[in-house]
Order: C-alpha cells, then structure tokens, then sequence
C-alpha cells in the first residue's frame, strides 16, 4: 500500500494543486482513463470543502489529503478540522440526496446560490464508494476507486 | 493560448487566474465566453463579473463555458446566485455546453432542469427571441 500525504494551506489557491496531485497519482496507479474526470472533481470538491471550512474554523490549520493506492483500489481521504454541515446524521444523509439538495436550490437565500451540503451531494453523486468518517476533532471524506492493473513501482 | 491572450488584453498586470472572462453584447443579450477552470479559487472573480453585468443593467445574460476546461460546485453556486440575480430582474441566463465533462455536473445535481443549456451561442440567442 502506497501512501502520499499532501498537506496545505486553507487557500483556495491549492485546491488546483491538489486536484492535479491526485489526478497524477490516480494516472499511476491505474485508475482508468475514463474514470479520472471523476477523481480530478471529487478531489477538488473534497478540498473545496476543506478549505471552505478551515477558512471559517481554523485559517491556521492545513487540510491534509492522503492518497492511497493499493490492493487494487485507489483512494484519497482528505480531512478537515471544520464540523460537519450538521450534526444530525439525519440531515446529513439528506444533505447527500441529491433530489433534495436541488429542490433546495433557489428557495434558501445562501451566498452562492447553493446550500450547505451542496459539495458532499456532488460527491455522493459522483462517487460510488464514499464514506464520511467523523470524530471529536475532524471529519473525513474519504473516495474509493477501482484500478484496472497494478503498475510495478 | 490564444483564449489567454484575449481575455487578458483589458487586464494586462492582473495576476495570473486559470479563467478568462470575455463580454460582448448581441442585441439585448450579454453573451459571457468564459475559459479555463471555475473553480473554488476562480470563482469568485466570475462571480464579481456577473454582479457588475447585472448592476449595469445586462438582465439577459448567456454564458459560453465551451471553453471551460473545469466546473465545481463553487463555480455552480456562483452561476446559480447569478440565476437569481437575472431573474429578481425579469432577466434570463442561459447556458452553452456541449461538453460531457462539464455536462455531467450539471446532470448529477439536477440543474438541467434549472438553466436553459444550449449548443451554441446562436442556438442560445435564437432561442431567446
């Protein structure tokens, strides 16, 4: 199992850094082709996310994204220090729905036009295998791909 | 690029955005050719673009992101808030994209059903008349 640990300023300027760490990484490891679209997304949705909440929480604390790849699977787990859109796992889940996070869209009267939750509901959208992992401290977006091959190295 | 190149010329010493933003006006409908990468850190210059658009009085705004090389869902709020700003105004803001990767997002959060997406520009403006 292979590990890269990239960790970053909350600046909106490295989440393009990020996204093309990742989109590399994946490449590599064998993700394929048609599924890295995907990963380049999810991953910067990921860190948007990161870096949206340590602006708001912690500006002095990094996001940290970890990449993994191995046993024929490709995953990138970033963590953030930031609460979770809501503490009710109820309105978590329903965050994830993407039905409901679109007929949300044009009732609420949010800064950018999307809802709270938006990011993690593109996410679910996108990736099949995602889980959100969520302690005292921190929660956890971590994405799981499929690689066709094993590249030696 | 020569896309680059173009959007740059108004702004020769900004500093280096991966979005250029080019405006031109057809009839009563703005037409906004947006290029490279709308994303956590761009968007917001986007954003501010399309609030002045809608603040000197271009309610009938059509956004060309043929050349958009990468869409968040910053980058869908900002088009979603600028919706709302068009239509506070009896405006329009119409979309053009025919790219799948740009495509899909769209799709996955449902918003097809909120903006007029078309092929073209012209599609976009024959559609408006």
């Amino acid at each position: 199992m292979a590990v890269i640990e990239v960790s970053f300023s909350a600046l909106p300027a490295h989440v393009r850094t990020a996204r093309l760490v990742a989109l590399a990484v994946a490449r590599r490891a064998g993700v394929p082709e048609d599924t890295l679209e995907e990963v380049r997304l999810a991953v910067g949705e990921a860190c948007s996310r990161a870096v949206g909440l340590h602006v708001a929480h912690a500006p002095q604390a990094p996001v940290s994204m970890q990449i993994l790849d191995g046993n024929h699977a490709f995953a990138v787990e970033v963590s953030d220090v930031g609460p979770l859109e809501d503490d009710d796992p109820e309105v978590m889940l329903a965050a994830l729905d993407l039905d409901a996070v679109t007929s949300a869209i044009g009732t609420g009267d949010y800064l950018e036009g999307v809802p709270p939750g938006f990011g993690l509901a593109v996410i679910g959208g996108l990736v099949e295998d995602v889980e959100i992992r969520r302690d005292a401290s921190r929660t956890c977006v971590r994405m799981t791909w499929p690689v066709d091959q094993n590249p030696v190295g | 690029m020569a896309w680059q190149r173009g959007a740059t010329r108004n702004r020769p010493l900004e500093e280096r955005v991966d979005l250029s933003l080019s405006t031109r006006s057809e009839g009563d409908r703005t037409v906004v050719a947006v290029g490279g990468e709308i994303d956590v850190y761009t968007a917001p210059k986007l954003r501010e673009h399309l609030i002045d658009l809608v603040s000197g009085g271009a309610h009938h705004i059509i956004v060309d992101m043929e050349r958009v090389d990468f869409l968040d869902s910053t980058g869908l709020g900002v088009l979603v808030g600028a919706l709302k700003r068009v239509r506070s105004e009896d405006g329009s803001l119409d979309l053009v994209c025919t790219q799948d990767r740009i495509l899909k997002i769209f799709r996955i959060t449902g918003l097809t059903k909120v903006f007029p997406i078309h092929a073209s520009v012209d599609e976009a403006l024959a559609a408006a008349d």
